[in-house]
């Protein structure tokens, strides 16, 4: 399968890069790792009149602790997040979330602001950064700004990036002690969209109460979904089974799945569930709660 | 349709060349410069038959633009072979019975290079999970384990 023809640009600043989006405002596109965009221009689901190549541009791979957060520069490949030792020992909610990305090949080109940025409900990322509550950063003409991660998805494979803005960098709020997070996902076979997968983290006080919880869902609706109900139900309990069981009730009430051939939508209802206890769950353990 | 030329060293040899913005990686090492040891299975990002090394790391090159690869150091499965003697990988898959059909072997076996370059002596997982982007439909998997734990404990 063959694209439709476009005209490739492969910029090497950012400010050139923003540039090429103005001038071609809705016929250009945004190619990152292109492990999604590629496969839909093969398929000819998507069109485009001009590629812009994000990844000629310096300084958007990086993985670093910077004043309380947790930054990813847009253009880090899933890979760099799988073998990161920042990552697995103090974020294993998204070492969790990395090594269930499609498969190690893709991961090697797949980057982590392009599966944000893509926006789509069956991607892994969008649930386990509504979980840490992240931040993404947004670069234009105008400089930078900051869009909390609740506000960033707007629809099916809709954000708020504006035309001639790019994804530079998703910023996480470092977790404080007695913290954990787990991303729990149900796949057909490996590098098969979520029939349903649960993100959660968890900050524990030392009054072995629910200080912080973060609770999201893959492919649970037109949008990823944040468990709002259930994350405000666990705030002040003891993350014990009878409090994860109701939480994960309440978590799968937020769903609203499409039935496909991954199951019925009583079946990912159901899957929402459970997936969501054995999050929550491994979460209670990772804080050191259990 | 923009034209770019670029210039790519594969399996050690530099090529420099004019390619339609659109041009798949893998159609460009199949057809433009006729290597077609790189399979296409799928073409849609599943099967893995088509992967090749680029830049040290094995990748679908049905799902990269020739473009892309400008400037990269890129090693196909005819890059495994030297001077008439068959790579570590290769024996291993001889002996070991890692092929039926064959058609997913040149993704196997550049995905087994690309993990062996990473991890000298891989544990059964962790070739298990390097190759879980390549499909295989006639072995069952076995064999290409035991193939690539062959060529693991061979001086390479």
């Amino acid at each position: 399968m063959i694209p439709a023809p476009f005209d490739y640009h492969a910029p090497g600043s950012l400010a050139e890069a923003i540039g090429l989006l103005q001038q071609h405002g809705d016929d250009a596109k945004v190619l990152s790792g292109g492990q999604s965009l590629l496969p839909l221009l093969k398929l000819r689901l998507a069109s485009t009149a001009h590629l812009v190549d994000i990844g000629r541009i310096p300084g958007l791979e990086y993985i670093k602790e910077e004043g309380g957060y947790l930054k990813i520069g847009g253009r880090t490949r899933e890979s760099a997040l799988e073998r990161s030792d920042v990552i697995k020992a103090k974020y294993p909610i998204l070492h969790d979330t990395a090594l269930v990305i499609a498969d190690p090949l893709v991961r090697n080109r797949a980057t982590v602001g392009g599966n944000l940025a893509h926006a789509d409900p069956a991607n892994d990322h969008p649930a386990t950064m509504l979980a840490l509550g992240a931040e993404v950063v947004a670069a234009g003409a105008g400089g930078e700004r900051v869009i909390p991660i609740t506000q960033f998805f707007t629809g099916i494979f809709s954000t708020a990036l504006r035309p001639g803005e790019i994804l530079v960098e998703i910023r996480i709020p470092a977790p404080p002690p007695r913290s954990g997070g787990a991303y729990v996902k149900l796949e057909r076979k490996v590098g098969d969209f979520a029939t349903a997968a649960a993100a959660a983290q968890l900050t524990i006080g030392a009054d072995g109460k629910v200080a912080r919880a973060g609770i999201a869902l893959t492919s649970a609706g037109p949008t990823p979904i944040k468990a709002t109900a259930a994350e405000q139900f666990l705030m002040g309990q003891r993350p014990d089974t009878a409090a994860i069981a109701q939480a994960s009730k309440l978590a799968s009430d937020a769903a609203s799945p499409s039935a496909d051939r991954r199951g019925s939508v009583e079946y990912k209802r159901e899957m929402a569930r459970v997936l969501t206890a054995r999050a929550l769950t491994r979460a209670v353990a990772r804080a050191g709660g259990h | 349709m923009s034209k770019h030329n670029i210039r790519v060293t594969i399996n050690g040899v530099p090529h420099e060349a004019q390619v339609d913005a659109r041009l798949l990686l893998v159609h460009f090492l199949r057809d433009q410069l006729q290597m077609t040891g790189t399979h296409i299975g799928c073409d849609t990002t599943h099967c893995g038959a088509c992967t090749v090394v680029v830049d040290l790391e094995p990748v679908k090159s049905c799902t990269m633009l020739a473009v892309q690869a400008d400037g990269a150091a890129i090693i196909t499965v005819e890059g495994l072979e030297r001077d008439g003697k068959l790579h570590p990988l290769q024996e291993g898959f001889c002996q070991e019975h890692g092929l039926q059909c064959g058609f997913c072997t040149p993704g196997m076996l550049m995905t087994a290079y690309g993990l062996l370059s990473q991890t000298d002596r891989p544990s059964e997982a962790e070739i298990r999970h390097a190759i879980s982007g390549n499909l295989c439909r006639c072995t069952g998997y076995v064999n290409i384990v035991k193939s690539i734990q062959y060529a693991a404990a061979l001086p390479r």
